[in-house]
């Protein structure tokens, strides 16, 4: 049962990191993307939908340990008291700014305040992850530096994904140059871990990259979320043994009765959440357009369904 | 002072600010799936032009409410780790299902809704805002469950220093929180109706549209309603808080010693005889516990200690939730009558309406003082001292830095999130615009 709900709690940060990862990269990368206020918009739209669910999953995942391992909760958010801070600090702003921008006159601190929020989570995930595993300052930055390119890169996908004309270009070209920076630092951070995961997600990223080379958009979106998913992975097979310093998981545990109790809650809810939340993406898997930028024969094959309103 | 005193001042803080949001989503939420319901089934253009004004205000509180809900849960980890290491077992569980079952729901169905305006079906659009709304109510009754087990643990036993859940069945229907739950969601409903009478007021007092009174008279039921909802669950609160928190009763009494037939005190000096026995027991003769001599039996209870909570904060705080709440509900029952049967809203009720905006909000604050600082010094009652439940590792610089930024930070969107708010108020309803043009459609009319 301890193991099901580690399990479970690596699953939800993995889904955490995955689907925020993106929101992350494309609220920093917005403004580099965008030439235009319409084209800010349009890029910020690509998660407008979608971004307030995808942070329910850190809700969900800290909720998680906070009743299936109180102490690795405890101690780990006492621990990381001032990165953990910061976190807070950049998702409110973030989450401010993303549903404010539309109704104030100028979005000039929305955006500001995006871009900040956005980044100083990503790169602080992988600085307190990469602590906890290593417990050295420069093993914190090497991981805040890499999930940061690895967002970057992310992001950047899901814009050439989700966009039309001259932002998909840019977000292409963004998109290259953070696989540029993501890849190398990437080795650099996971070599250190040398298990299979981790290896495969820098074959991942490195997938990804070719793939967004090739302008095969969804296939390298697919590898970026891979290479999140293993390299998560291989984070919570080292935090599996030892996931505070002079802890385990036993130790941490709950009693049998409430991992059962909760077991049963999530096996319920879950596939409904899933089946929802998906539902989301379909509605809104259209790619967003730029007002005024529609012309023939711009647009590839699949992109846009003739007729369809766009977006 | 020292970290446990910032740590407190924190929480102190981020949770009645996070409170002032709070209300307005679980009461506005269902306030506006009500109007796109009526345009649903009339068609009337005006139920739309409503829906989408206050949809719009809606929304700019519910960011505010998401961002500093957040703090909320990671504080319990950084602030309170003794705490959260004592009552994870039994306390995470209904935060852990807050998430699963409600906000999942809540910003799933939101995002769907904000965006979906022109993409969805009618009936789906309106299924999703229906959703959302109640996602909200549902996290309010799990986190109000973890909050009144803190206040009358049940469903647990302490093993290795540690509670351990034994019935979560008992921990959610915990009689605790049966009363608070309707006590809460009620006082929500009192704070959206007090905002939507304060708006409605505004506008009344510049035009005649026929659309302001109805959302007025809409609002006034609301409110009405919920006052009622939240005068009974008061009244079994008092019944419970005799059995289960006398000192707590004690306090917000200025009640020293046990007495029998207890008075009610309007103010220091001023009582009613027999009233507070009453209120608690039903019977005017019962004895009701006084503070000294519940001091004197929780020392020999629980060791040396002053186990007393700050007796001029709870026993204001609770004739200030009273006055404040029961002003306006007051104000929603008298304006229900005088504009019964079409009679037009009488100016200076308009302008008095503006205060119902700013009064529950008092209200709830004081409510949330008289709840959590009558706990006091226990964070479980009976279990877990609060100075016990600090996080040693934390330092005094610390809690000092996040205290001063969060406060600094939420200080600065208070003032952001007034201005944009009066900004669409005075706005008023936007007139609709034919079926959007294809161009047009890249901004949904509620939202970037």
């Amino acid at each position: 049962m301890i193991e099901l709900w580690f399990a479970v709690i690596a699953f939800l940060w993995t889904g955490y990191f995955v689907l925020e990862g993106f929101d992350f990269g494309v609220g920093m990368l917005a403004p580099v993307v965008s030439r235009t206020a319409d084209e800010q918009r349009a890029s910020l739209q690509t998660i407008g939908p979608v971004w307030d669910g995808n942070e329910v999953w850190l809700i969900t995942a800290v909720g998680a340990m906070f009743a299936a391992f109180p102490a690795w909760y405890a101690g780990m958010f006492s621990a990381f008291y001032l990165p953990v801070f910061l976190v807070l600090v950049g998702l409110i702003v973030r989450g401010v700014g993303l549903e404010w921008r539309g109704k104030v006159n100028d979005p000039f601190w929305c955006d500001l305040g995006i871009v900040v929020g956005s980044a100083l989570p990503a790169f602080l995930w992988g600085a307190i992850f990469a602590d906890l595993l290593y417990g050295s300052a420069p093993a914190a930055l090497l991981g805040g530096a890499f999930t940061l390119a690895v967002c970057a890169l992310h992001g950047a996908v899901f814009l050439a994904l989700k966009t039309t004309g001259a932002v998909r270009r840019r977000a292409r070209t963004t998109a290259l140059a953070a696989g540029a920076v993501a890849i190398p630092v990437a080795v650099f951070a996971l070599s250190s871990l040398g298990t299979l995961p981790a290896l495969a997600a820098m074959a991942a990223l490195a997938a990804a990259a070719a793939l967004t080379w090739r302008r095969r958009e969804g296939w390298a979106f697919a590898a970026t979320a891979a290479a999140i998913v293993l390299a998560t992975l291989a984070v919570f097979m080292e935090l599996r043994l030892r996931p505070l310093p002079g802890l385990t998981l036993a130790e941490a545990a709950s009693g049998a009765y409430t991992l059962t109790v909760l077991s049963w809650i999530g096996l319920i809810t879950l596939p409904f959440i899933l089946l929802y939340q998906g539902w989301t993406y379909w509605v809104f898997r259209k790619r967003v357009q730029v007002p005024g930028t529609q012309k023939p024969g711009t647009q590839r094959p699949g992109a846009q369904v003739a007729g369809a309103p766009p977006r | 002072m020292d970290a446990l005193d910032l740590a407190r001042w924190q929480f102190g803080v981020t949770t009645v600010y996070h409170f002032l949001f709070v209300p307005l989503t679980i009461g506005l939420g269902i306030f506006v799936a009500g109007l796109q319901t009526a345009w649903h089934r009339t068609g009337k253009e005006h139920y739309l032009k409503l829906t989408k004004f206050f949809g719009k205000l809606f929304l700019i509180n519910f960011a505010m409410g998401v961002v500093t809900g957040i703090v909320q849960e990671f504080q319990f980890g950084m602030n309170w780790s003794e705490y959260s290491t004592f009552v994870g077992d039994v306390f995470g569980a209904p935060l852990a299902m807050e998430a699963l079952l409600a906000f999942f729901m809540e910003s799933t169905f939101l995002g769907l809704w904000i965006f979906g305006w022109d993409r969805l079906p009618k009936r789906v659009h309106l299924a999703c805002i229906w959703a959302a709304a109640i996602g909200s109510n549902l996290s309010a009754y799990f986190i109000l469950a973890a909050n009144a087990w803190m206040k009358h643990p049940v469903g647990y036993e302490v093993v290795d220093g540690k509670a351990r859940m034994t019935d979560l069945w008992a921990v959610l229907t915990n009689s605790t929180a049966i009363a608070q739950v309707p006590h809460v969601i009620g006082a929500a409903f009192i704070v959206a109706g007090g905002f939507v009478l304060a708006v409605c007021g505004y506008w009344l007092l510049r035009t005649r549209a026929e659309m302001w009174r109805g959302a007025a008279r809409a609002a006034l039921v609301m409110t009405a309603i919920a006052g009622a909802v939240v005068a009974g669950t008061g009244d079994m609160s008092a019944k419970l808080m005799y059995e289960q928190q006398p000192m707590k009763l004690a306090s917000a009494e200025g009640l020293e010693r046990d007495t029998a037939g207890a008075p009610f005190s309007i103010a220091p000096g001023i009582e009613i005889p027999g009233v507070l026995s009453f209120l608690s027991t039903n019977d005017p003769n019962a004895t009701v516990q006084g503070t000294e001599d519940l001091q004197r039996r929780f020392e020999q209870e629980f060791g040396p200690g002053d186990y007393r909570p700050d007796q001029a904060v709870v026993f204001w705080s609770f004739r200030v939730m009273i006055v404040f709440g029961l002003a306006t509900v007051g104000l929603s029952v008298l304006g229900l009558w005088l504009t019964r049967r079409r009679r037009p809203f009488p100016a200076w009720l308009s302008r008095t309406l503006l205060l119902a905006l700013p009064l529950p909000l008092l209200a709830v604050i004081a409510g949330w003082l008289l709840s959590e600082i009558g706990r006091q010094p226990w964070t479980v009652a009976g279990e877990l001292l609060t100075a016990a439940s600090v996080s040693p590792g934390v330092s005094l610089a610390e809690v000092a830095i996040s205290l001063t930024v969060f406060t600094l930070l939420y200080g600065a969107l208070a003032v952001a999130e007034v201005v944009l708010l009066t900004r669409h108020v005075r706005k008023g309803v936007e007139e609709l615009r034919p079926a959007p043009a294809a161009a047009e459609r890249l901004e949904p009319t509620l939202m970037y």
